[in-house]
């Protein structure tokens, strides 16, 4: 069984060889099987190992394999180890089982792409990386896998490489998430200096046993990993890399920046919540940016006409959904509601993938429209995904999931009003753009017409993800409808429970008022979008819609405040005098370059003139010496 | 036998040399540059023909059989390049054939 383990993340690895190596040599066919093969093999070991796992818990807590010995050296110890817990085993299903529908989608999908062999190579890389991360059980290899998704997400979102701004898109992405990523170095640092191991359960025991709660090493090693969290889940204030990463094909953006990848933030904070048990103000900090970020995110979307961006600003309000949750200390609701995610947001990412494939590259939502008829699997599959986006009460699975955060956001320990009222603004926003999204594209009259018929290795990916973003809700249903809790249970074997603070239960209370502010969002959407859309013909150019479309100006902010004065500084930088010093040289040989050249006249009798003269002086010189 | 004086003898090869180098500055057809390169072949050959009479050695005669199976050579290479010439430049005009310079 421990073996097993080593092959889920080595699987991959072992098919991006393949295709790097062979990739020229392989048909399109095997090598879209091979992509695709590979990761469902995974899946179903990742199924094998879980169930072993699940009916060995709780008494046994995890599984861990030492592959080999990375390295010694005097007390740096760090192994390739993996140990697989609940925690991480949700994560890796997710990838796994996710990913692989991705990759079968992407099959049809990139079908006519010249870089196919490349594009799985790259996914097959992120898919192998993805699952080290969360394998991992020291934290050096965790930061391994940490940068290797990042590498994976920016050779992704640049795929298109002939394009500049896709460019452009993936260095923004590559940058901004390496800010958070030195702040992460430099905690993990803190924690080995302070403690001399990596283990990752070590780490947490020696810190609860040596760290006092709320001590000031304990605050910045947690404000430390924090910002590396923030950083790969786009949180404010990082957030402004996600949207541009849209410039990557609509499978990539399922995979890595939906589904997956963006979530490692969350897999960190969870993983390490021993120590954010520690810093108190830091958990705080937490719930703050993820309410805030909801929210931010939340408005930008509703200004989107850009149907990928509009999911992206989305993925990054649900993110921040997860990270409240976090910040209240309710690990098992923020994970329940990364799997939720994971499986609507892909389905969404997967179906808007088709609908701007078979538009020929079409964008703009507001040039759609009318697709119902057109598109029907598509349509309904897409209106499933918005619906459990939106959190439509009872019947989907996003509703269980933001229902729980939205819960604890009020009734934990360090939750309150506050928070919860941001949450349910949030919720009234993420219906309210879902269905706007869906009115305009899928409603009204038609205004480009589809080119072809998406294949069934795209629409059945997108059936399976449909059902699983309905179903996928039942396996934890709150305590004033059934109380099943099948997921928390498994999640609490590596987790702690979350405490509730001793308030009247009035949960069922809650719940109501949350379905109906979905409700009253999918109206309004409704209203505005499908019933009477000249009400936001004029929205549509105030200053107002302007800011929220710029995701409230954070890209010019930053760009004034940093990119401006980093450029003028390296401007001025290029002409110290050491550069002059360099520049001076080259400038003396190309002066000697051009004076040389200049007897060389093409005139033959001249030269032999001067050959004439040379021999004289050389015998002049010698006669008289 | 009137016996000329060795520095006569080099003074004259080197009037040579000097008539076949201001031939070759002063030409501008390809043929005639050729025949003054010959010149001043010539006039080496005949230097070492004075240095083997000079010191009675037939090492300086064999070398000017070398310099003749040279010459010979780079005759029979020369005017194939000069006969090329004329076929592309319709001209032997040496000032005329400087496609090789450096272009400013």
């Amino acid at each position: 069984m421990e073996t097993l383990i080593a092959l889920i993340p080595g699987l991959p690895l072992f098919s991006f060889l393949i295709l790097v190596l062979f990739g020229g040599k392989l048909s399109r066919r095997v090598a879209g099987w091979i992509g695709a093969g590979s990761i469902g093999i995974v899946a179903v070991l990742t199924l094998v190992v879980g169930i072993h796992l699940i009916s060995a818990l709780p008494g046994l807590k995890s599984y861990s394999v030492i592959v080999w010995h990375w390295m010694h050296a005097g007390n740096l110890n760090a192994d390739i180890a993996f140990s697989l817990d609940s925690l991480s085993l949700v994560f890796c299903f997710v990838i796994t089982f996710v990913g692989f529908l991705i990759h079968v989608y992407s099959i049809g999908f990139m079908a006519k792409d010249e870089g196919f062999t490349r594009f799985f190579a790259y996914m097959n890389l992120f898919v192998s990386s993805m699952l080290i991360l969360v394998l991992s059980d020291n934290i050096l290899l965790m930061y391994l896998g940490w940068e290797g998704v990042g590498v994976c997400s920016y050779l992704l979102i640049g795929f298109w490489y002939k394009e500049p701004a896709n460019g452009t898109a993936a260095r923004k992405a590559f940058i901004i998430t390496r800010i958070g990523d030195t702040a992460m170095i430099i905690g993990i640092f803190i924690l080995f200096v302070s403690f001399g191991t990596f283990n990752i359960q070590e780490l947490m025991h020696l810190a609860s046993a040596k760290w006092a709660v709320g001590s000031s090493i304990a605050v910045i090693t947690a404000y430390l990993l924090l910002g590396g969290a923030l950083g790969k889940s786009a949180q404010l204030p990082l957030q402004t890399w996600l949207p541009d990463a849209m410039a990557g094909p609509s499978p990539v953006s399922a995979l890595i920046h939906a589904a997956t990848m963006v979530t490692a933030g969350v897999y960190l904070i969870a993983r390490t919540n021993i120590l954010f048990s520690l810093a108190p103000i830091v958990q705080g900090v937490i719930a703050v940016i993820g309410a805030l970020t909801l929210l931010i995110a939340g408005f930008s979307a509703l200004a989107q006409h850009d149907l990928k961006r509009i999911l992206a600003y989305s993925t990054i309000s649900q993110i921040g959904y997860m990270f409240l949750a976090l910040g209240v200390g309710a690990y098992s609701a923020a994970v329940f509601h990364f799997m939720m995610h994971a499986f609507f947001k892909a389905l969404l990412f997967l179906a808007a993938g088709v609908v701007i494939l078979v538009l020929n590259e079409e964008h703009d939502i507001f040039k759609m429209g009318g697709l119902r008829k057109k598109m029907p699997v598509v349509f309904w599959t897409f209106l499933t995904g918005s619906a459990s986006l939106s959190a439509l009460p009872l019947v989907t699975a996003g509703f269980y999931s933001k229902d729980a955060i939205l819960w604890f956001a009020y009734s934990s320990n360090s939750g309150g009003v506050v928070l919860w009222l941001a949450g349910i603004v949030g919720a009234f926003l993420t219906a309210l753009y879902s269905f706007r999204m869906i009115f305009i594209t899928f409603f009204g009259e038609a205004k480009t017409e589809p080119t072809f018929r998406a294949g069934k290795l795209m629409t059945v990916p997108l059936i399976i993800l449909a059902v699983l973003s309905v179903i996928g809700g039942f396996i934890e249903l709150p305590a004033s409808m059934g109380s099943v809790h099948l997921f928390s249970d498994l999640v609490n074997n590596t987790l702690p429970g979350v405490g509730i603070k001793d308030v009247e239960n009035r949960e069922w209370l809650f719940q109501i008022i949350s379905a109906l502010i979905a409700l009253s969002g999918i109206y309004l959407a409704y209203r505005f979008y499908f019933k009477k859309p000249a009400y936001m013909e004029s929205f549509k150019h105030s200053r107002l819609n302007h800011f929220f479309e710029t995701g409230f100006g954070f890209d010019k902010v930053y760009d004034t405040v940093i990119v401006k004065p980093a450029v003028w500084l390296a401007e001025i930088d290029k002409k110290d005098i050491f550069d002059q010093l360099n520049i001076s040289i080259a400038r003396l040989t190309l002066l000697g370059n051009r004076l040389i050249s200049l007897t060389e006249n093409g005139k033959l009798r001249w030269y032999i003139l001067s050959f004439a003269i040379g021999i004289a002086l050389i015998l002049t010189f010698m006669i008289t010496k | 036998m009137l016996t000329v004086p060795v520095e006569t003898q080099i003074v004259f090869a080197g009037i040579l040399f000097l008539l076949g180098l201001i031939g070759l500055l002063v030409r501008r057809n390809l043929v005639f540059m050729l025949m003054s390169i010959e010149i001043m072949f010539n006039s080496a050959g005949l230097v070492f023909i004075i240095a083997a009479r000079q010191w009675n050695q037939p090492d300086g005669q064999v070398m000017f059989i070398f310099i003749l199976a040279v010459t010979a050579v780079e005759v029979a290479i020369g005017l194939a390049l000069i006969l090329q010439v004329y076929h592309h430049f319709k001209t032997l005009d040496v000032d005329a054939i400087n496609k090789l310079r450096d272009e400013k």
